[in-house]
């Protein structure tokens, strides 16, 4: 493995991985704040690419980096005032099921709206183009700005949550939802915004991991059992948690699918020769890049076995 | 088929222990009737593999209660079990006509099911270890592991292609090759049948009534010395095996298993919708939801493209407004028919009805346009629905339906709000009533 090559695998790697952290935060907050596991998560992320794909149509990328979160937002808090709360008093299974029904919704609707195939969602001219090269191997400017969003994002989350009063509001929320209620706050609200406020953060994540990747509709189910993943190995409701998780689960699965050794070659570097006779063939010769869609669902198992709370987790249900 | 049979009423809460419970023995024999009699009644080759799929469905369906309804076990990877039994039943009957393992046919969904419920001893003891949401999140997690391993294992999971069998093979059963159509439905009936009064007779052990309080209160029963992840593990393993068997009645049926499609994460979720559409709560409940299944995914589809739409729509208003699914509708009727109160409803019912048909219908006309333009517009803009020939590109048609829809929707509007007072005046009647009763 040459140098540059891990070098522009880890930025890479890293670059995928705080994309999944701009989504499993928002599933995170939503979690650890109302119990709710919001499985069409993945489904505003994709409609923040389709959003910003039409209103970049319009009025060009730049302002659709802020409207298109701002729509999300706007229908993340109309769904949960209108469906999650009237469910929320059967339990947590029925808003588990209401999420997978909006997320069986949404996927039809972009569909119908936007067609069955990709859009032609491409970056501004100001992201084209590779932002330095290393040894010849060239690393995008898109993908930078994924990085640089979410870190600032990051950063303002946390500011927000710790530094201003509505902030501490959502904390107490989090723990002590009748004192806050009794102290005068409108708790119902308070919720109804963190949930918008995570449907926002997944419509961000899509404005720019759209154009970065690919917008298609199938977008939503390719990450969506990845972020689920991210959750509970980080550890559930817990942010720092999701955030190593994330760059972890980036990391790795982008150094398997360029890494193309099996357990044949290790098999002959301690001087064991493999032939297709061999028993156990089929399991032999898989490459690392072949089981790399796996990857984080083993990491999951593993996780479960070993650190049934995750990472960084506290809960042990 | 519980609540049916011994209604809550404390007058006749004894009455389970006499030793010849009617009401339960006539719903039994009116469902295996049901079952025999299906194929007569519905007689083209369609109808019959509809039956069959029902039949298989079923089970699979109860089996998935299993862990949603009675174990409040949220799972999102159920066609894992039933898919890994369709394999290993499916090499096990390419290894029996190849004559290296002798097995007859009808044995082959017992396979089916050891093999799911192998499977769900091996990942269930990770799957197992959590409940509620995380339950959820590892089921979907394990779900996505073995479908994407069945593209990894092209000499296994046949790759893109799949397995094929031929069920017709070895020696005649009784004269039963189980070559046409009719005789795999009867298999299937029967397997339904026993897997149904399996699964009943499991609601009343001990496990079944365990699970139950788990799903209530999983704090109490460790306090009463259970260990809740046993009881959770020990019902996923029950429930994995009766998948299995579904799987294994699934091969035997269509002939071929493929791994794209059989061990899909859309599939498990499509087993969960149903369930829940059918109705979770009642035992019951899965046996309307895979009726439902079958009807909506060979019927439904042929009728407008739009029907994983209509799906959605569908399953996000039960879960808002009838989250007991189906199942629920109609025990709530059944109360009020034994209170003798369904009568003046009736009219109420009708103009709901009614007045919920003329909005559905101008929203679906709009649904449909909308895909018409979207999928087919090469062939014009002129599309016919129902007998109704519309054109998508001209103002009229969507002016008439957007009226037809805000008129249907505002009338319906209307008579709820009737029918709502209504409602909550005869359930305080019947309330009344049982208060009286117990007085007595």
């Amino acid at each position: 493995m040459n140098p540059e090559f891990f070098v522009i695998s880890l930025l890479n790697g890293v670059s995928y991985g705080l994309l999944l952290f701009m989504l499993s935060s928002g599933l995170t907050l939503i979690f650890s704040m109302m119990g709710v596991l919001n499985f069409a998560h993945t489904s505003f992320y994709m409609l923040g690419a389709y959003f910003a794909f039409t209103i970049s149509g319009v009025v060009g990328f730049w302002p659709a980096l802020v409207l298109a979160p701002l729509v999300v937002f706007a229908l993340g808090a109309a769904f949960e005032r209108y469906a999650l709360r009237r469910v929320h008093k059967f339990g947590h299974v029925p808003e588990l099921l209401v999420t997978f029904g909006l997320s069986y919704l949404i996927l039809e609707v972009v569909q119908l709206v936007w067609g069955r195939s990709t859009v032609p969602y491409g970056l501004p001219e100001q992201l084209q183009g590779p932002l330095f090269s290393l040894y010849g191997t060239q690393f995008p400017k898109s993908r930078s700005f994924v990085m640089l969003v979410a870190l600032l994002m990051l950063l303002s989350v946390w500011l927000l949550l710790t530094r201003t009063r509505i902030g501490l509001v959502i904390q107490a929320a989090l723990k002590y939802p009748e004192m806050v209620e009794a102290l005068g706050h409108n708790v119902p609200r308070v919720f109804m915004l963190v949930f918008g406020g995570g449907a926002a953060l997944a419509g961000l994540a899509g404005v720019i991991g759209g154009n970065t990747y690919v917008t298609e509709p199938a977008m939503a189910a390719s990450v969506g059992s990845i972020i689920f993943v991210v959750v509970v190995v980080g550890g559930m409701g817990s942010l720092a948690g999701a955030f190593i998780a994330s760059l972890l689960i980036g990391v790795v699965q982008t150094f398997a699918v360029a890494l193309d050794y099996s357990l044949i070659h290790v098999f002959k570097a301690v001087g064991v020769a493999v032939t297709d006779q061999t028993f156990g063939y089929p399991l032999l010769k898989l490459t690392i890049s072949q089981v790399a869609p796996i990857l984080p669902y083993l990491f999951l198992v593993l996780i479960l076995i070993f650190r049934p709370k995750g990472l960084l987790g506290t809960r042990e249900d | 088929m519980n609540s049916t049979t011994h209604p809550v009423s404390g007058a006749t809460s004894h009455y389970r222990f006499k030793p010849w419970n009617v009401g339960r023995f006539v719903i039994w024999t009116l469902f295996a009737v049901a079952l025999i009699v299906a194929p007569m009644l519905f007689r083209s080759s369609l109808a019959l593999t509809m039956l069959s799929q029902i039949g298989y469905l079923i089970i699979i369906c109860l089996s998935y209660n299993m862990l949603l309804g009675q174990g409040g076990m949220l799972s999102f990877g159920h066609a894992v079990y039933t898919g890994l039994g369709s394999f290993i039943a499916i090499h096990a009957m390419n290894m029996a006509s190849k004559g290296s393992f002798n097995i007859p046919l009808v044995l082959i969904p017992i396979v089916g099911g050891l093999a799911g419920a192998f499977f769900a001893i091996l990942l269930g003891f990770v799957t197992t270890k959590k409940s509620g949401t995380t339950f959820a999140m590892i089921t979907l997690g394990i779900g996505e592991l073995v479908a994407s391993m069945a593209l990894m294992f092209p000499e296994f999971f046949g790759g893109e292609g799949g397995i094929t069998t031929d069920r017709v093979y070895g020696q005649s059963f009784f004269g039963i090759t189980f070559g046409p159509a009719i005789q795999v439905y009867y298999l299937i009936a029967v397997y339904c049948f026993v897997c149904t009064a399996a699964m009943f007779a499991f609601t009343g052990t001990p496990l079944g009534r365990i699970l139950n309080a788990v799903r209530d209160n999983p704090e109490r029963v460790e306090f009463i010395g259970y260990n809740t992840q046993r009881v959770r593990y020990f019902a996923f393993i029950i429930a994995g095996f009766f998948a299995g068997i579904g799987g294994g009645l699934a091969t035997i049926n269509f002939e071929i298993v493929t791994g794209a499609d059989s061990l899909n994460v859309v599939r498990s979720g499509g087993y969960l919708l149903f369930t829940f559409l059918g109705g979770a709560t009642f035992f019951f409940g899965p046996i309307i939801g895979a009726v439902l299944l079958v009807l909506a995914s060979v019927l439904l589809s042929e009728l407008s493209k739009a029907w994983l739409l209509y799906l959605g729509l569908v399953f996000l208003f039960m879960v808002m407004y009838a989250p007991g699914g189906v199942a629920s509708l109609i025990m709530m009727n059944l109360r009020l028919a034994k209170f003798g109160k369904l009568r003046p409803l009736l009219t109420s019912y009708l103009a709901l009805g009614g007045t919920a048909l003329v909005g559905v219908m101008g929203a679906a006309c709009m649904i449909e346009m909308t895909y018409h333009l979207q999928l087919n517009a090469a062939l014009g803009s002129e599309l016919t629905f129902l007998g109704a020939t519309l054109n998508a590109k001209g103002f009229a048609s969507w002016f008439g339906a957007v009226f037809v829809m805000v008129t249907g929707f505002a009338l319906f509007e209307l008579c709820r709000r009737q029918f709502l007072r209504q409602w909550g005046r005869i359930q305080e009647e019947i309330e009344h009533e049982i208060k009286r009763g117990e007085a007595l």
